[in-house]
């Protein structure tokens, strides 16, 4: 750990851009093809309305149709365009992931920060927060939170940044532990900074490798808990095409298989790329360090 | 390491008082009204009925007072009524239990043993294709959302070619065995009953083979890591100095070094099983308390998924638990804070 913030540190007295040009340079080919993968994804998230694909919620052909030339991947129940709704499905997917990791990341860093900088009473109180939370198994937890404040999206991105927030809070606490004992924090100190400017300023700069690393694997894992508590009614609802609620769909008519197929492969790109993304990142960090 | 012990078990009964108020709490910020689940619609213009039914569920009582009641229940075994069945939530989940458990156990030992097969070769032919082909099924089976592989997989194998029945535990009109464990394959093994034991075992594979998959993935790369680390290590150079062949370097000697470090990432394995026990009770129509919490998720039934939360918490923190004390015991070195 102390290997990876110092080289964070040293990185960050070259300039940003070229650090991150070596380290995309040292990225394995596989977090290369994640990566790739996921930029697909995001444009898609930002440019699909002027694709020349079918309206995701009109019907656009006769119903239940195998996969064709005109339907690529068929037509659900209600003769709509599967291959067009996967594609629309990205947008409700994606964004919420990123909303849903940022907060987890800020919320978690931001309690997990003060209680290992400020320790005593902050560190006991946020710590058995911790323990309580990572205490449920996920899905359960969040299914008691969508469950209780009613299904919906919204509601469901609440009860994952719920789930998530204390894998942050444990890593955050960690590397502010560590950072903390180092000599120029000391300096700070001994040069009368605050406490609050010392953390902010001396400290959490040299925290985030971690905590970016965890954050890109979680990406995937988000997607596939939101498409879960989708699937089992909890997240979107019909007649959105979001890709747990495409699968849902689709569990009713084993016969007609490619109804949820393309919304399977989606997911499945998401999670494969964000763990070969991650994987290549820990390494490279690793190996910078070393 | 004593003294981590028995820190760790003073521990949780405070985790338990934590999550149980967690969920009290969770069940109280409902926006959902309980009482429309309880009161048919026309009813609820009839103060006399609305009141009756508060004080029956407690709902008319202060908060605190209702706490106090909750945790005083809770430490009887009682979770409370479902809205819903309308019996009580320990019954239903008793029941369900062991539908569930025997879909866990098989999925663990499926996912153990195809961890172990594909770690054990993957090692000892490092670089290979075998060794790439066995890392990406690897992969995609923690990868794959569940409720999705469930589903294609039974389509290919139930659906087109009849290689296994459908959903469910036994074929519909099938009595279940006499009960002893509630494990369908061991109760008809019980009673002697060797094709109903055969046919609770269909309909047992796949779900647990779907299941057991996704935890093949995190077995297998640390059964290959480990094994090849092993490999590199001076007791396996002195074997082979001593003319053991390859072969019995890693059964022999590498694999028993490895068994400690599966051993330990039991719990973490766990959180996966619960998961995806959930998903793969809904896809199946498997009547456990999976299912069982994803319907009472769906019909605002807070009580029945209260006590599906605090039941599986209970379990999670059980092995969590076991996987510490394996962790400290297989690793005296590791010093615990």
């Amino acid at each position: 750990m102390a290997e990876l913030s110092n080289a964070l540190g040293t990185a960050a007295s070259r300039t940003r851009f070229v650090g991150l040009r070596r380290l995309v340079r040292r990225l394995p080919p596989t977090a290369k093809v994640g990566a790739a993968i996921l930029l697909f994804w995001i444009v898609t998230v930002l440019t699909i309305h002027f694709w020349p694909v079918a309206d995701p919620l009109a019907m656009v052909g006769r119903r239940l149709q195998p996969p064709s030339g005109d339907h690529w991947l068929g037509t659900d129940a209600l003769g709509r365009d599967v291959f067009s709704r996967t594609l629309h499905g990205s947008v409700w997917s994606i964004p919420i992931a990123i909303v849903v990791v940022a907060f987890a990341v800020a919320i978690g860093s931001a309690l997990g920060a003060v209680a290992g900088f400020f320790g005593g009473w902050w560190d006991a109180v946020i710590m058995r927060l911790v323990d309580v939370t990572v205490s449920f198994p996920p899905i359960l937890l969040a299914m008691a939170v969508a469950a209780m404040l009613g299904p919906g999206l919204a509601n469901a991105s609440i009860a994952m940044v719920i789930v998530w927030w204390p894998i942050y809070a444990r890593l955050m606490r960690a590397q502010v532990l560590e950072v903390r004992e180092r000599e120029h924090v000391e300096a700070a100190v001994a040069g009368g900074a605050g406490r609050v400017r010392v953390l902010v300023v001396h400290v959490l700069p040299l925290c985030w490798t971690p905590t970016l690393i965890n954050a890109t694997m979680d990406f995937g894992q988000v997607v596939l808990l939101a498409a879960s508590l989708s699937f089992i009614g909890l997240g979107a609802t019909p007649p959105s095409p979001e890709w747990g609620s495409m699968i849902s769909e689709g569990a009713t008519r084993f016969y007609n298989w490619w109804i949820a197929f393309g919304p399977g492969m989606a997911i499945l790109s998401v999670v494969l790329a964000t763990s070969f993304l991650g994987d290549g990142l820990r390494d490279a960090f690793d190996r910078r360090a070393g | 390491m004593l003294a981590y012990i028995v820190r760790r078990l003073i521990s949780i009964p405070f985790l338990l008082l934590g999550v149980a108020s967690v969920s009290f709490l969770l069940s109280q910020m409902t926006k959902g009204d309980p009482l429309a689940a309880l009161v048919p619609e026309r009813m609820m213009s009839n103060p006399e009925i609305v009141e009756a039914v508060k004080a029956e569920w407690g709902l008319d009582k202060p908060l605190p007072v209702r706490y106090v009641r909750y945790l005083g229940n809770l430490i009887q075994g009682d979770l409370g009524t479902s809205f819903s069945t309308r019996r009580p939530v320990a019954t239903d989940i008793a029941e369900r239990l062991p539908a569930t458990l025997e879909l866990v156990i098989a999925a663990m030992i499926i996912g153990t043993a195809l961890g172990l097969c594909l770690g054990l070769l993957s090692a000892r032919f490092r670089g290979s294709a075998f060794d790439s082909l066995a890392r990406i099924f690897a992969l995609i089976g923690s990868s794959l959302p569940i409720f999705w592989s469930g589903l294609i997989l039974l389509y290919l194998l139930s659906v087109r070619i009849a290689l296994v029945p459908g959903t469910g535990r036994l074929p519909p009109r099938v009595q279940p065995p006499p009960t002893h464990t509630g494990l369908y394959t061991i109760d008809a093994l019980i009673a002697g009953d060797i094709s109903l034991f055969w046919q609770a075992l269909a309909h047992l594979a796949l779900p647990a083979f779907v299941l057991g998959w996704a935890v093949t993935g995190i077995i297998t790369r640390l059964v290959r890591s480990s094994l090849i680390e092993g490999l590199g290590q001076d007791y396996a150079r002195t074997a082979r100095a001593k003319g053991a062949p390859e072969r019995v370097v890693l059964i022999g000697h590498a694999l028993p070094n490895a068994m400690i470090p599966l051993l330990t990432i039991l719990g973490f394995t766990f959180a996966y099983l619960i998961t995806g026990a959930v998903l793969t009770e809904a896809i199946f129509s498997w009547p456990g308390i999976g299912s069982y919490a994803v319907r009472a998720a769906a019909s605002l039934d807070y009580p029945a998924i209260g006590g599906v939360t605090i039941v599986g918490s209970v379990a999670f923190l059980l092995a969590n638990l076991l996987t510490d004390i394996a962790y400290a015991w297989a690793n005296p070195r590791i010093k615990v804070h």
